[in-house]
């Protein structure tokens, strides 16, 4: 059921329109805040005004009108945008509270500019989640790589400017040299009919091989969703400022890429589809690879953001392995990872933050017997550690046992392999953080003079951290709502 | 009322251009106004006559000068002959012209000081040259207008700086060797069919299956070679940088944008009206598959060369190389989604150029610097022009909603249609380059050098200190730069229109 609804735009459009406002309350911080707030709790409680309609297995549609033949730029809302939107726009809530403790707390400048790019990009990342068409899914991908860019070298020294430039020559680059190309293929392959709707548009209507060459020109031009070979823009945006690495690195942006190969997958293609053209495994084997890959990477960074990134990487795979198994239970684990490593890898960045905050630390080797100091946030790092490796209680549990069940279900025994051995990987580049942290004391040589002073994080770090780690434990409890989005899609 | 407006379109400019002679070097501010009346009518009436064409079906608006009738069918006297394409091309220089005459105002009184009125007076002939060589039907008087224009133009260019002259030089060399293959080859049709009108020539061609003659092959090369060394077709392309970079300001803001894009019309008349199609594109001649080839190289080795460049106005000029391969390109795909792709490319482009264009000598102008390591903070000091200068930018390197991306979008379509995948590559490889060349001035502009302190960043205020402090030009000069780059979004989102009327011109001459 498809229903005309101006909800979309609104909550598209309500960050855009904070960003005039942050602008011109530049002179009083708390007002400008003030306003981020504002808008992040509008467009949150926009999202839950959706949710009931679409739990219902309606459709909401928004349209601007046609801009190139037959297609226009469109919003439509459907299970898997409501859920990424329901992530995002939460998350969004926390990450200003958490900016704000930041931000203040270190004294950063150009705190307005930080603010309002922010902003925009959460307007371009609902855009990607309600896009309704690939031309729509593309024009707010790209402007959220542009709106990002300035985020990512706000520090705007020379280490920052080479991050920045690694950033966008890979984001942008790839996406105009790859899937620019794919689309006015498919374009002219499907006969102008690039939109989302019920049943794939190039579901029939093209050959193996030339699928497999969409297929990955799609999988690897969506560089935001962190495949090698296209991964390393993330650990050089690690020179962002933490709450930029713990939404848009961890949540918004490499969520946006994977979300846009679920698309691919299932909207563009599909999934039975892909089966008969049998090009899934490629894409199977690329993410198996990079799982491995970037988690023995992850093992070598000492610098604890630099080694949560080369993990984003790892766990962005799965989600990219989930759906190419191609069967129900693969793209259920591969949507539910979506919400828990969301939640699960932004604590772990906020604990990275307050850390930072708090102590100046950014080596995981000078975090040893931090614990003492630090005991809430660490706690919390160890929530979030075993949310992402995946144990009970906590939420990741249950995304990867569909990831398992995905495997199984697409006879990939080798795939079961590794997701055991990187599920092990993840417990030794994670674990021994909040352990060394929390029960070794450091060694006597270095700073027990420096160390004695340091005190937790302001609360405005310390609470989003609390709130993301607690969310860890309750989406193991409570995992309803994401199934049922979930089967939403794969239905 | 409706059938005079073609050469009411050239003649108004005309008598401007006289007026504004006879009112001489004394009166800068009354040739100024003349020939910005002059220039606002012409393009009021090249308005009219794209709604007039609209308006009666597409049907082309054909005026015979001195009213000459034909005479056993073939036309005697001058044709001109405008439909859609024509009538957009026409809008286009005129309304460029108009609004580069307001930008003129303030500089050319410093620029070209004591020659005032020869500057009104010349850029009025372009202008009149230009949109007769849009409009014409004839062969011979095309190659007569093409000289009219150039000759404007090599004096135009000469007024600027020290350079200016041999650059000029330059160009008069190329120029006229261009012109004279474009004058042999015409020679060559007119020996074979014995007229000078373009649809009579065609008709007789076709009448007595001329097609495989091979001094037609060798009039169409001609023609060709002839062209593209007028448009800068790479390797052809020598005289371009120097040219429109040491051009007074306010030239090079008229004819970079203009200039190259008329030439290319023209190839695109002479390969589908004058030729027509299946000549053109039959496989039986190597050249289609060949020029395609010559395009990419244009393509890449334009992007290159600019690159290559810290200089941002000769950085502009390579990009315009890069651009007229996208053109050619274009055109020689062999479908119609590629040569109404090349063709609204003509318009974004000129659009898109005009912009950056403007943008630019604004920049240099206030900078006092053309090389892009001294653009520091130029966001902050120049906002307004800085924003016009990004829209120009996010065109060049085609992100949407931006008319660049469109044009991208239809020419990679029809590359794709006619599975010319090199092309396709150097469409994007070009993109990415641009990327690279304007995030480059981007990070510049925008975080000035490293340094260790920083305040609050506090867009639009003027009392931070003098490093930043605003310094805008005037608003003569950013009126312009507005409307420029308000067309280039305009012609972005009116793209599907555009392309739709595009397309049924030129299906109306396919069948």
């Amino acid at each position: 059921m498809i229903e005309f609804s101006f909800i979309p735009l609104f909550t598209w459009l309500v960050s855009l329109l904070a960003v005039p406002a942050i602008l011109l309350c530049r002179k009083k911080p708390d007002v400008r805040e003030g306003v981020t707030f504002l808008a992040a709790f509008l467009k949150l409680g926009m999202v839950f005004m959706m949710l009931p309609l679409i739990r219902d297995g309606k459709i909401l549609h928004f349209r601007f009108g046609e801009i190139l033949p037959g297609i226009p730029i469109e919003f439509r809302v459907d299970g898997l945008g409501i859920l990424f939107a329901l992530v995002a726009s939460s998350l969004w809530i926390l990450t200003t509270l958490y900016s704000v403790g930041y931000m203040r707390g270190l004294k950063e400048h150009d705190q307005t500019r930080f603010f309002a790019y922010f902003a925009i990009s959460l307007s371009a990342t609902i855009g990607v989640a309600f896009a309704g068409n690939l031309l729509t899914l593309y024009i707010f991908y790209e402007i959220l790589s542009l709106s990002t860019y300035p985020l990512v070298i706000h520090h705007g020294d020379k280490e920052a400017r080479t991050g920045g430039r690694t950033y966008l020559s890979h984001l942008l680059g790839t996406s105009v040299a790859f899937v620019l190309p794919a689309m006015i293929y498919c374009y002219w392959k499907s006969g102008t009919d690039i939109n989302f709707t019920e049943g794939a548009f190039l579901d029939g209507k093209i050959g193996s091989s030339d699928g497999l060459i969409v297929l990955l020109a799609f999988t690897l031009g969506f560089a935001k969703s962190g495949l090698m070979p296209f991964h390393s823009w993330l650990p050089n945006a690690m020179v962002a400022p933490t709450p930029v690495s713990a939404l848009l690195h961890a949540v918004a942006v490499v969520k946006v890429g994977v979300f846009c190969v679920l698309r691919i997958f299932t909207g563009v293609f599909d999934t039975d589809f892909l089966q008969k053209l049998n090009v899934g495994t490629v894409i199977t084997y690329i993410a198996a690879f990079t799982i491995i890959v970037s988690s023995l990477i992850a093992l070598t960074q000492d610098n604890l953001k630099r080694r949560l990134a080369f993990s984003t990487i790892g766990q962005l795979a799965y989600i990219v392995l989930g759906v190419s198994f191609l069967s129900s239970n693969g793209v259920t684990g591969s949507v539910m990872h979506i919400a828990m490593h969301a939640f699960g890898k932004i604590t772990l960045f906020f604990c990275a933050g307050a850390i930072f905050v708090a102590s100046g630390k950014k080596y995981i080797s000078q975090m040893v017997g931090l614990g003492k100091q630090m005991p809430i946030t660490m706690i919390a790092f160890l929530i979030g550690s075993l949310s992402i490796i995946g144990l009970p209680p906590f939420g990741g549990a249950w995304s990867k046992w569909y990831l398992f069940l995905g495997a199984l279900d697409a006879n990939q025994t080798a795939m079961v392999i590794v997701l055991v051995i990187s599920s092990l990987l993840n417990i030794a580049y994670l674990l021994p953080i909040p352990v060394n942290a929390l029960f070794r004391s450091p060694s006597q040589k270095d700073g027990k003079d420096s160390d004695s002073g340091i005190k937790e994080a302001p609360l405005a770090c310390l609470i989003p951290l609390c709130i993301t780690a607690l969310a860890g434990l309750l989406f193991f409890l409570f995992p309803g709502l994401g199934f049922e989005l979930a089967q939403l899609i794969t239905k | 009322m409706t059938e005079h407006f073609p050469v009411l379109i050239l003649l108004v400019p005309l008598f401007g251009a006289l007026i504004v002679v006879l009112l001489g070097k004394e009166r800068p501010n009354q040739c100024w106004m003349t020939s910005l009346i002059s220039l606002g009518i012409s393009s009021i009436i090249s308005l009219f006559t794209v709604v007039a064409v609209l308006a009666d079906k597409f049907q082309t608006i054909r005026y015979r000068m001195g009213g000459w009738p034909e005479s056993n069918g073939y036309e005697v006297g001058i044709e001109l002959r405008v439909d859609i394409l024509a009538a957009l091309v026409v809008f286009a220089v005129t309304f460029v012209g108009f609004v580069n005459t307001i930008y003129s105002k303030t500089r050319a009184e410093t620029e070209v000081q004591g020659k005032v009125s020869f500057f009104y007076a010349l850029i009025q002939l372009l202008i009149v040259g230009l949109c007769g060589i849009v409009m014409t039907n004839d062969a011979f008087n095309l190659y007569v207008l093409i000289e009219i224009t150039s000759l404007t133009s090599y004096a135009l260019i000469a007024m600027g700086n020290r350079r200016a002259a041999l650059s000029s030089f330059n160009y008069v060399i190329m120029g006229t060797i261009g012109a004279s293959f474009y004058l042999l080859g015409v020679g060559y049709l007119y020996i074979k069919t014995g007229t000078l009108n373009i649809d009579d020539i065609r008709m007789v061609l076709g009448n007595n299956n001329l097609w495989e003659h091979q001094s037609i092959i060798v009039a169409f090369i001609f023609i060709m070679l002839g062209l593209w060394t007028k448009m800068a077709f790479f390797p052809l392309h020598g005289w371009l940088p120097n040219a429109y970079a040491y051009a007074p300001s306010m030239t090079g803001t008229f004819m970079a944008p203009l200039m190259t894009k008329v030439m290319v019309y023209v190839m695109i008349r002479v390969m589908v009206w004058l030729f027509g199609n299946e000549f053109v594109y039959s496989g039986q001649h190597v050249w289609g598959e060949l020029v395609i080839w010559m395009s990419v190289i244009a393509i890449v080795a334009g992007s290159l060369l600019a690159l290559a460049r810290t200089d941002i106005k000769k950085m502009l000029t390579y990009l315009i190389v890069a651009e007229v391969g996208y053109m050619v390109g274009g055109a020689w795909l062999g479908n119609v989604t590629g040569q109404a792709g090349a063709f609204y490319h003509i318009l974004s482009d000129a659009a898109m150029t005009f912009c950056l264009f403007i943008a630019a000598s604004i920049i240099v102008l206030r900078v006092g610097d053309s090389r892009v390591n001294a653009f520091d903070n130029l966001f902050r000091k120049m906002p307004l022009t800085m924003i016009g200068f990004t829209v120009g930018a996010l065109s060049m390197i085609g992100l949407p909603p931006t008319c660049g991306f469109f044009s991208k979008w239809y020419l990679i379509s029809g590359g794709i249609e006619a599975g010319q995948w090199e092309y396709v590559c150097a469409l994007i490889f070009s993109s990415l380059v641009n990327a690279v060349i304007f995030f480059r001035i981007f990070e510049r502009a925008y975080f000035g050098q490293i340094t260790e302190v920083k305040e609050d960043f506090v867009p639009f205020d003027s009392d931070a200190n003098p490093e930043t402090a605003i310094k805008e030009v005037p608003w003569s000069m950013l009126f312009p730069l507005f409307i420029a780059s308000g067309f280039v979004l305009l012609v972005g989102i009116m793209n599907r229109t555009l392309f739709e009327w595009i397309q049924t011109a030129l299906k109306m001459v396919n069948t």
